[in-house]
């Protein structure tokens, strides 16, 4: 920094400060304070000049100490305080104190305007256009049975029912016989079974061993159990699960699909206990405004037996599933003495809610597996 | 079961519109499958006669149609049909009529053409199922007339009633017009009137019956002088409302009252069996009937038969007539019987031979065990009516083991309990006796109380007291029951396994998966086509080979649903299943054995999970699997490199969970090249498969935290040499053991081979993260601890220090 016009200017200042007081109309001149006074102005001005040219931001820091730095003007100017006559000393200080005041604050100034801009530019650089819809990723959906399926459960664990399931094949015992279907019960038809091929199982008599046609294996299962655990009725609970029957697949049938089947066994439940639970159910699932109503049926496992309907908004029934008092050959059949104990099921497809609520025209669209549906729902 | 309103006004008078019977039907039990209001012809519909009919000029299945309606005028109506020609009559519906079916008819252009009216077809008109052109009148009439005056239509009703297995009386009009009666209040006409075949030795017919189990009764009768013709309009009218075809009047006649009454009948010509004899016995195995139908069919010794003199078969007991007996227009004298058969027997038969007739289908549900002879009165009624026959006196009658109507103690408590209502006795009467059951005086006190009930003969399905308390609930109406809510005092919950199938579920569609379902059905030759090892259980009576094995495996269904999407292009496709899978196992055996107490799950069947990544790499469904059982807590799995079924056997790995070796719970890799190219599928499919019964079942104590380090963190980074054979899992085992318990983390940045390396081996390269839960870690102990490391993994065969 030595030997640069600031120096040169401060030989100065020592060599002329008299008349440039004195041309200034300061008072009482004294060791070329006014000179000072004229240099500073003129630094603070060449600096807030200079620094105001900068674009670099690099370029700042450099700059800053040339005007503030240990060996600037500006340093050697308040070095030289101590040579000013004392009753200028004052005044000449503050003035050094503003001109470094000055240059400080452009500097921040110059530096934060440069940052706004740098910014600036660099947000405009990383502009993207978002309707691009490039490196778009796939997002999982539940399959629509599944999401039917546990709506479901919830609501009727909301209502005290535990969920129980069992296996999928199944011996004639616990698909027909304990729910009184006897071998020879002509209601057998109504259930289009599909048996296992057992010839390559040693042990296992004939029509044994089948793909059980409807849930309600479960609930025999559950009563057994409870019988046999000891801690027997009262029993609440629902059993969903998949179900299968010999049937060709078409837009409103398939040979699997889905039900769910609640149970309830207890020392004085009625029908009217089953009417009462099913309306609850029916404004919990379907809506408070919707209504539920039961025509008298026939299956053999319960009687008397109902079908169920639910009221639409539209005024029509929408048929949903079936519905009974446990039929006492079924509750004999678990180990339960029907004058002790009574109880009630009511069940339904899962599938055809689902299809309904979902606006699913064909039934073989939950089974194809095309993503393009899948990802619908 | 199809009946009209009309043929039911013969025994009830009720005269509800459609929609009201319906619903009443529905609330007796008796389903209504369709209902339809017949003969409601508008009555601005008039008879036109068609002046011209020409091409549309825009629209080629169009015909414009000038018609004059009788007043003078020609209208231009545009119309769908082409059966119609200049001078046609047909039914002109004008501007302004409304249709049965609410549609109201306005004058509209159809293509740019005017088109005032509507030409109707039957069915639009309600007169019929005819909709394959427009009504075009077949006799002479003056355009301008009314249809209805011209037709003489009258409005019914025509309900298709679901008749449930429990009520065969429900297959007559009397028994739905006994229902009906009930629930109405208004009266059933049931009665029947004075038989009119005079009393006397039966003349020219006679009966045996061998086996009285199979037939209860066995009544015959002969007519002469039958003309054999067409039936009445309103005979062949009636059957052809209910869904029967009109065939000459002595059938028609046997047919309507079998629908009237529930009691089918048949009718032989009785020029062909010799001296009027009728037998009753089992088929013999080999013997052989041609059918009414014209097919010769096997018989087999469940069958019953009715046979002549000779013992010739005549007839399949119960369910269809032989051809060689059968009317014909050269009949002149009839042999008419009536029978109760044995339900079962004709069950069997009809099964058997896959025969579901009218006849057969009341037989084999229970015919009124009181109604033969009501039936025959009735059939020579008709007959002697529209048919000029005479009835000769008498009739041969055996009568068999037919079941007794029971008498039921019914408890008044026993109502109350099972329906929630309480039934005072005179209201119990007041509800059973309208159809058919006589209610006797209550005997006892209290809850004990009863009262024993008369069951009618028509009512084979009430044998018990629930029987009764059933009708009690249908003639009172399920719907008016009280509606309660029982109290539950358990708490409704999912068990924990439950919820952790809905965690993992939830953490595969975070991941991008989709769940599908496919059918669980394979076909011959899909596991092979899958390198998987042929096992699954085979059905016994699968409808189609493609659906006749029960899938061992998740790996054919979710490939195929890979090759379906592909095939539809959509590739990348990621899905998931839970399902379950079957096999033959030891455990089928003990739960057949021990039907009713064995365990909860038959042996070889298991819930799985698997998942296929479209378009990705083993290690995609290496990261699914961690985050899987991360979601439910069951620990880290260990990866045994190593053959798979199935998978790519340099890109699969067994799953262990578990201390000690731990449990194998699934596979995880690549699907097998070859695999997928017999699926025709280009993209790699990563595949991963666990045992979801077994991680469901697993004890998981709730994940305890552990608090986060506050003090800085030091990483090294350590490359190593490594043989092929040598997994990287033993690696970060060995940094891992080396390094505790400074080591927090260790991640896997880069692996690599090369020409310096030599064959066979690759360079792994980790950083290791240090740091400690109460201090600052010195450089000191850094490097301390690295060099524990490095020397740990350095004493493995097969590793050294990447220099």
């Amino acid at each position: 920094m030595e030997g640069r016009d600031p120096a040169v200017g401060h030989d100065g200042v020592d060599a002329g400060s008299d008349e440039h007081g004195a041309a200034r109309g300061y008072g009482r001149v004294s060791g070329g304070h006014d000179e000072i006074l004229e240099e500073l102005v003129t630094l603070a001005a060449d600096g807030l000049e200079e620094l105001a040219s900068i674009d670099d931001v690099s370029e700042l820091g450099p700059a800053a100490s040339r005007f503030l730095g240990k060996h600037s003007r500006l340093a050697q100017l308040k070095a030289g305080l101590r040579d000013v006559a004392a009753e200028h000393r004052a005044q000449v200080g503050e003035a050094l104190n503003h001109a470094r005041t000055q240059i400080e604050s452009a500097v921040e100034v110059r530096r934060a305007t440069l940052g706004e801009a740098a910014v600036r530019a660099r947000l405009e650089a990383e502009r993207l256009d978002l309707t691009e819809e490039l490196g778009r990723d796939r997002h999982g959906h539940l399959h629509v049975i599944t999401q039917t399926w546990e709506e479901l459960e919830d609501v009727f664990v909301g209502m005290g029912f535990t969920v129980a399931d069992g296996p999928e094949v199944e011996t004639d015992w616990f698909n027909f016989e304990a729910l009184n279907l006897p071998p020879s019960h002509p209601a057998r038809s109504l259930w289009d079974t599909l048996y296992l091929d057992d010839s390559g199982i040693e042990g296992v008599a004939a029509e044994q061993l089948l793909l059980r046609t409807h849930t309600s294996p479960v609930q025999i299962r559950s009563m057994l159990d409870a019988v046999r655990r000891g801690d027997g009725p009262p029993i609440h609970v629902v059993c969903p699960g998949r179900v299968y029957r010999r049937d060709t697949a078409d837009a409103t049938h398939l040979p699997v699909f889905h039900q769910i089947e609640m149970l309830v066994v207890d020392r004085a439940v009625s029908m009217a206990d089953l009417a009462g639970t099913i309306e609850a159910f029916t404004k919990a699932y379907f809506g408070e405004d919707l209504t539920s109503r039961l025509r008298p049926s026939y299956f053999p496992f319960t009687e008397p037996s109902a079908e169920v309907d639910i009221s639409q908004p539209d005024g029509s029934w929408l048929e949903v599933g079936g519905c009974g008092m446990v039929h006492p050959n079924v509750l004999r059949a678990c180990g339960l003495d029907p004058e002790e104990w009574s109880g009630f099921a009511f069940g339904f497809g899962i599938d055809r809610l689902a299809k309904i609520r979902h606006g699913v025209d064909d039934l073989r669209d939950f089974v194809t597996n095309d993503i393009r549906f899948l990802e619908q729902l | 079961m199809r009946l009209t309103r009309s043929w039911l006004r013969d025994f009830v008078p009720v005269d509800l519109p459609a929609d009201e019977l319906a619903e009443m039907l529905s609330d007796l039990g008796l389903e209504v499958e369709d209902v339809r209001a017949t003969g409601v012809v508008p009555p601005e519909v008039v008879v036109a006669r068609v002046v011209e009919v020409r091409p549309h000029p825009d629209a080629d299945r169009i015909r414009l149609v000038d018609v004059d309606p009788g007043d003078g005028s020609v209208l231009q109506v545009c119309c769908g049909a082409d059966n119609m020609s200049a001078g046609d009559l047909v039914a002109l519906a004008p501007v302004g009529t409304v249709m049965p079916d609410g549609l109201e008819i306005a004058s509209r252009r159809m293509r740019g053409q005017v088109s005032d009216g509507m030409l109707c077809s039957e069915r639009e008109l309600g007169l019929g199922d005819g909709h394959a052109g427009i009504l075009v009148l077949d006799r002479p009439a003056t355009p301008g007339t009314p249809l209805v005056e011209e037709l003489g239509v009258l409005p019914d009703v025509v309900v298709e009633v679901d008749v449930l297995p429990n009520r065969p009386d429900a297959l007559s009009i009397l028994g739905i017009a006994r229902d009906v009666a009930a629930r109405t209040g208004l009266p059933l006409d049931g009665s029947s009137g004075p038989s009119p075949i005079p009393d006397g030795a039966p003349e020219g017919a006679s009966v045996s019956v061998e086996d009285p189990g199979l037939c209860g009764r066995f009544a015959v009768c002969v007519l002469d002088d039958v003309a054999v013709g067409p039936s009445p309009p309103w005979i062949a009218d009636r059957l052809v409302a209910a869904g029967m075809r009109p065939i000459n009047v002595v059938v028609d006649v046997t047919n309507y009252v079998m629908l009237e009454l529930g009691q089918p009948s048949h009718a032989f010509d009785a020029a062909l069996v010799p001296g009027g004899h009728l037998g009753v016995r089992r088929a013999r195995p080999g013997e052989r009937l041609v059918t009414l139908d014209g097919v010769e069919r096997e018989l087999a010794p469940v069958d019953g038969v009715v046979v002549d003199r000779d013992d010739r078969i005549l007839a399949l007991a119960g369910v269809m007539g032989g051809a060689a007996t059968e009317i014909s227009g050269s009949t002149t004298s009839v042999l008419l019987e009536v029978a109760w058969w044995d339900p079962a027997t004709i069950a069997a038969t009809s099964a058997r031979l896959g025969v579901h007739s009218e006849a057969s289908l009341r037989f084999k549900r229970g015919v009124d065990t009181a109604m033969g002879r009501r039936a025959l009165d009735r059939i020579v009624a008709l007959l002697a009516e529209h048919a000029g026959a005479t009835v000769r006196p008498g009739v041969a009658e055996f009568v068999g083991e037919l079941p007794q109507a029971p008498t039921v103690d019914l408890r008044p408590d026993r109502v109350r309990r099972t329906l929630g209502r309480e039934f005072p006795v005179e209201e119990i009467r007041q509800i059973l006796e309208p159809i058919g059951f006589a209610v006797g005086a209550v005997t006892g006190e209290g809850p004990d109380a009863s009262c024993p009930v008369e069951v009618p003969t028509w009512r084979p399905d009430c044998a018990a007291e629930v029987d009764l308390v059933e009708e009690v609930g249908r003639m009172y109406g399920l719907s008016r029951l009280p509606r309660t809510l029982p109290s539950i005092t358990q708490r409704g919950r999912l068990s924990q396994a439950q919820v952790r199938r809905r965690a993992i579920r939830r953490t595969l569609v975070g991941a991008g998966l989709s769940e599908a379902m496919p059918l669980p059905f394979l076909a011959p030759g899909d596991l092979e086509r899958c390198e998987l090892p042929v096992t699954g259980l085979l059905l016994a009576n699968p409808l189609a080979a493609e659906e006749s094995v029960l899938r061992p495996s998740l790996l054919p269904g979710l490939v195929a649903a890979v090759a379906y999407n592909a095939a539809h292009r959509s590739t990348e496709v990621r899905l998931f299943e839970i399902g379950r899978v079957f096999e033959v196992g030891p455990g089928v055996l003990t739960e057949v054995e021990a039907s009713v107490a064995a365990g909860r799950v038959l042996g070889g069947e298991r819930e799985r999970l698997a998942a296929v990544l479209g378009g990705r790499q083993a290690g995609s469904a290496v990261r699914l699997l961690e985050a899987v059982l991360g979601s439910i807590g069951v620990g880290v799995p260990e990866l045994r490199n190593g053959a798979v079924p199935g998978l790519h056997p340099g890109r699969s790995a067994r799953v262990f969970l578990g201390a000690d070796g731990g449990v194998e719970v699934g596979a995880v890799g690549e699907v097998h090249p070859v695999v997928l190219e017999r699926h025709g599928i280009t993209e790699t499919v990563a595949w991963l498969d666990l045992d979801l019964g077994t991680l469901l079942a697993m004890r998981v104590p709730s994940r305890q935290a552990r608090a986060v380090s506050r003090y800085p963190s030091a990483d090294v980074d350590l490359a190593f040499v490594v043989d092929d054979e040598v997994p990287a899992s033993t690696l970060r085992n060995a940094i891992v053991a080396a390094g505790a318990p400074l080591v927090v983390s260790v991640t896997l940045f880069d692996v690599f081979r090369s020409d310096a390396l030599g064959p066979g081996r690759r360079s792994i390269a980790y950083t290791v993260r240090f740091q400690a839960p109460d201090r600052t870690l010195r450089d000191a102990e850094v490097a301390e601890v690295r060099g524990r490391i490095i020397s740990a993994v350095e004493s493995l065969s097969g590793v050294a220090l990447r220099a």
